[in-house]
């Protein structure tokens, strides 16, 4: 039933379900989920770089390529953000319009130029080829896999604490500006890695949208975890064998839409959190006596604060 | 009052300078710890209190200035020091129980890579106890009213050990049954020999619980003993003319003249 090359490409997108759920568990819980679509599209110009340059057809070059230009994307919203007023969320998107302006003439320049030979069709990077993947791109998400995993549970506890409180954790004396860039590292080779087969523009919502549906079933953060990636790593498997089975759709799309379905479903109906859960209890509200508080209580607090518990629900 | 002289300050605050967009919020602040107790920062909105906590832990960069805490860099004492942040500062929403947010406390003596263990669990716990809410370990931090989100930082400090610690508002919306376990923790840490300086806002509880009193608006106003240094001279000129808040003030003084 399942042919030797759906089961590599099966295998493939589970491991990069998995290790996008895990890295971007953090990223999330960081307020750095746009990272990754910022690296994400800024490595399409470096991918294009690299095969002028070496005229290689080797994943590992290119993606080396991409991942440079990639982190050089990332480190152009840093410095973008330290020296001029803009905000964040202002610069992400110009650096990232511009990179991925760039990568897409590029492309185009490489395929009309060099048509003839091998590899020069870099455009199946946009939104990636899942379905030609080969036994060595596995073997490459499965060393990132590896490692993310590793790290991330190595430097769990720092990165609990950066995440939920930033100031703390320089007060502590921890190197917030190391553990950031090593948050922006997984997240960088993450993405990377997914790019041949979920492509440029859909990387980053394996790396978001799976932890966010997460989110809703739990409030532990290392169940949230495993959640993600048990999300990721099946988003990964369903949209492959949809796109393996019905002839002319695209692999990538098929995952994200597919971990897409997840988070409505968690949205809808997942106990405490979701949406037909709290339809049903709106009505008969049991409030815990400790959550009463009085009207001068709120006076002092300011209307964010007000808006974190209000919005608690969603 | 004539100090041991020799010693090194627990604090030391040289001549410090903080602009917000090349603003001074705080101009030419000097103040000088040298024995445990409590001390609270008074001033007005704006007046920079939180910012002066702030960047005497390094949050915040220092336009010109020194900060020395038993006469080295902040950077090599950080593990005797802890702080209490102010409530708004982190997302209520984590995915994070009461009993975690306390254990991060122990992180910093911890060091890197190690995972806390059965003491640093016991600590925890024990800190949680402190502050009352060793019923609500596996909540998470959302669920609890902003009374009971302050006494878990407060917890998270205590798990610190620190000898020095800074605390940014931590009586802002509490109710009055956490404001109580407040100040008696305030108190009791003040006992056990540490040094609390608590960025404060209610004037009329300062004579009553505070040892020393600094009066800050931008530069600081005046800083001493609360008994001599708390009184309406220094507060006009910390306030000006704010006819609500020299109610207060007034209510304050009356009320620290029937202490004494």
């Amino acid at each position: 039933m399942l042919g030797n090359q759906t089961l590599i490409v099966l295998i493939g997108t589970l491991l990069l379900g998995v290790a996008s759920g895990m890295v971007g568990t953090f990223a999330v819980l960081r307020r750095r989920a746009l990272v990754g679509d910022v690296v994400a599209h800024s490595a399409l110009p470096g991918l294009c770089l690299s095969f002028l340059l070496f005229h290689s057809r080797s994943m590992i070059l290119l993606l080396c390529g991409a991942l440079v230009s990639g982190l050089l994307g990332a480190v152009v919203v840093a410095l973008m953000k330290r020296f001029t007023r803009l905000r964040e969320d202002a610069i992400q998107g110009i650096v990232l319009s511009v990179f991925y302006g760039g990568g897409i003439a590029l492309t185009r320049f490489i395929q009309n130029r060099y048509r003839n030979e091998p590899g020069s069709d870099l455009e199946s990077f946009i939104i990636g080829r899942a379905a030609t993947m080969l036994k060595a791109d596995v073997l490459q998400i499965a060393a990132v896999a590896l490692v993310t995993t590793i790290i991330v549970l190595v430097l769990y506890k720092e990165l609990t604490l950066l995440s939920f409180d930033e100031q703390f954790c320089r007060v502590q004396g921890w190197s917030t500006m190391g553990l950031d860039l090593t948050l922006m590292l997984l997240t960088a080779i993450t993405v990377v890695v997914g790019l041949p087969a979920v492509g440029v523009v859909l990387t980053a919502a394996l790396l978001i949208i799976p932890p966010s549906a997460a989110r809703f079933w739990t409030d532990r953060l290392s169940t949230m975890m495993m959640i993600a990636c048990l999300f990721g790593g099946a988003s990964g498997v369903v949209g492959t064998l949809v796109s393996a089975n019905i002839s002319g759709l695209p692999t990538g799309p098929l995952i994200v839409m597919t971990s897409t379905v997840i988070f409505i479903a968690s949205w809808l109906f997942a106990p405490h959190r979701g949406v037909v859960w709290n339809g049903n209890r709106s009505r008969d509200l049991d409030v815990d006596p400790s959550w009463l508080v009085t009207e001068s209580q709120f006076a002092d607090e300011s209307p964010a604060d007000l808006q974190i518990k209000r919005g608690s629900g969603m | 009052m004539i100090e041991a002289e020799a010693d090194t300050p627990i604090l030391d605050v040289h001549d410090m300078t903080v602009a917000y967009n090349r603003r001074p919020v705080l101009w030419n602040v000097d103040l000088t710890i040298r024995k445990p107790g409590l001390t609270a920062i008074i001033g007005p909105n704006g007046a920079g209190k939180s910012t002066m906590i702030r960047s005497v832990m390094g949050l915040v960069p220092m336009v010109s200035g020194t900060v020395t805490a038993w006469g080295e860099e902040i950077a090599k004492q950080r593990h005797r020091i802890g702080y209490v942040p102010q409530r708004g500062s982190v997302d209520w929403d984590f995915p994070i129980s009461v009993f975690e947010t306390v254990l991060m406390g122990t992180f910093g003596n911890l060091g890197w890579f190690r995972r806390p263990g059965r003491k640093q669990k016991e600590l925890a716990s024990q800190c949680l106890e402190r502050v009352g809410m060793q019923d609500f370990a596996n909540r998470q931090i959302g669920q609890l009213s902003g009374g009971q989100q302050q006494r878990v930082f407060l917890a998270r400090a205590l798990a610190q050990e620190a000898e020095l610690y800074f605390m940014d508002e931590p009586m802002a919306g509490v109710d009055a049954a956490t404001e109580r376990i407040v100040f008696d923790l305030l108190k009791s840490l003040s006992e056990e020999g540490r040094t609390i300086v608590v960025v404060h806002h209610d004037l009329r509880t300062v004579p009553e619980y505070f040892d020393d009193v600094v009066l800050l608006n931008v530069r600081i106003v005046a800083s001493g003993p609360v008994d001599t240094t708390f009184n309406s001279a220094n507060l006009q000129a910390t306030y000006g003319g704010r006819l609500s808040i020299l109610d207060t003030m007034a209510e304050a003084v009356q009320k620290q003249k029937e202490t004494e």
